[in-house]
C-alpha cells in the first residue's frame, strides 16, 4: 500500500448508540403499559374473580422463574464487564451462562403453561367458558397474553445474545476484527434488552401470581 | 475514548443478593394477607427491584443526565395515560 492512502477511519460514538437503544426500550415500555392499563382497569372491575385466578397460579414456579431472570441479567453485567477488560473467553462464558438462564426460563414456563392447557385453561377454550366467571377469563386473557409477549421478547433477546456470542467467541480465538472496546459496546446495547426483559418480569411477577 | 465510571463488581454483587431478598420478601408479605395494603406493597417492591435494575445493572447512574431525562418523559408519558384512563373509568 503507498502511503498516500489514509487511514480507514472507523467512527464510533457508543453514548449515541446507547441513547438509540434506550429510546427503542422506552417504545418496549410503552407496549408494555398499554397491557398493565388493560390489567388495571379489569382488576379494578373484576377484582374479585383475580384474586381468585390468581390462587391457581404456580407460586413455585413463577418464584423459581423471577430468581433465574435476575440471576441472568447478573451474568449479563458479568459478561459486559469481562468484555470491557478485554476477556472474551471468560465475556463468552458469562453471555453463554446469559443464555442458558433465559432457556431455564423459558422450559419452567413452558411447564407452568402445559400445566394449565391439561386443566383446560386457554384463551377461548371451552372449558374456561363454562366454569369461569367473565373476570376470570379476563384474568387468563391478561396471563397469556402479557406472559407470551414477555417469553417472546426473552426469545428475541436469547436470540441476539446468541449472534453477540458469535462475535465474542470470533474475539477470542484471534486479535483480529474489531477492537474489545467496540464489541463490549454492542454487548452492553445487547445487555441492555436483556434487562429490560427482566425490568417487566419484575412487574408481571407480583402483579399475577402475588395478588391473590 | 469515553470516560465512563465504572460500577465495581462489588455493588453488582450486593445489588443482586438485594434483588433476591426483595423477592423473598414481596412473597413474604403477599403470604400475610394484608388486603389492599398488599397491592400497595407489591407494586412499590417491584419499583424498588426495577429502579435497582435500571439503576445498576443498566447503568443509568453513571450515565449522562440525558438518560434520565428520558426514562422519565416516558414514565411521565405513562403515569399521565393510567391517570387519565382511570378519570374515565372511575366515575362511570
Amino acid at each position: 500500500m503507498s502511503a498516500a492512502v489514509p487511514a480507514p477511519h472507523t467512527h464510533r460514538d457508543p453514548e449515541v448508540s446507547r441513547i438509540g437503544m434506550w429510546l427503542f426500550l422506552l417504545t418496549e415500555m410503552l407496549l408494555f403499559a398499554g397491557c398493565f392499563l388493560a390489567y388495571a382497569v379489569f382488576r379494578v372491575r373484576y377484582s374479585g374473580d383475580f384474586h381468585f385466578a390468581a390462587q391457581e397460579l404456580n407460586l413455585s414456579l413463577g418464584l423459581v422463574n423471577t430468581l433465574v431472570l435476575l440471576t441472568s441479567s447478573l451474568t449479563m453485567v458479568l459478561a459486559i464487564a469481562a468484555m470491557e477488560q478485554g476477556r472474551a473467553g471468560r465475556a463468552a462464558a458469562w453471555t453463554g451462562a446469559t443464555i442458558a438462564l433465559g432457556a431455564v426460563f423459558l422450559v419452567v414456563k413452558g411447564f407452568e403453561w402445559a400445566a394449565k392447557f391439561r386443566h383446560g385453561i386457554y384463551p377461548n377454550s371451552p372449558a374456561l367458558a363454562a366454569a369461569h366467571t367473565p373476570g376470570e377469563q379476563v384474568f387468563y386473557g391478561l396471563y397469556y397474553t402479557l406472559t407470551g409477549l414477555h417469553a417472546l421478547h426473552v426469545v428475541i433477546g436469547m436470540v441476539v445474545l446468541a449472534v453477540m456470542l458469535v462475535f465474542v467467541l470470533r474475539a477470542a480465538r484471534s486479535a483480529e476484527g474489531e477492537g474489545p472496546g467496540a464489541l463490549a459496546d454492542r454487548l452492553e446495547n445487547a445487555g441492555l434488552y436483556w434487562h429490560l426483559v427482566d425490568v417487566i418480569w419484575i412487574f408481571l411477577f407480583p402483579l399475577f401470581y402475588l395478588i391473590s | 475514548m469515553e470516560n465512563r465510571v465504572h460500577i465495581p463488581a462489588g455493588h453488582v454483587l450486593t445489588v443482586w443478593a438485594s434483588l433476591l431478598v426483595l423477592t423473598a420478601v414481596t412473597v413474604t408479605v403477599a403470604g400475610l394477607h394484608l388486603g389492599s395494603f398488599s397491592v400497595f406493597t407489591a407494586i412499590a417492591i417491584a419499583a424498588v427491584k426495577a429502579s435497582l435494575v435500571l439503576l445498576f445493572f443498566m447503568r443509568l447512574k453513571v450515565e449522562p443526565v440525558i438518560f434520565r431525562v428520558m426514562l422519565l418523559a416516558a414514565a411521565a408519558t405513562i403515569t399521565v395515560i393510567m391517570a387519565l384512563t382511570f378519570a374515565d373509568v372511575a366515575f362511570r
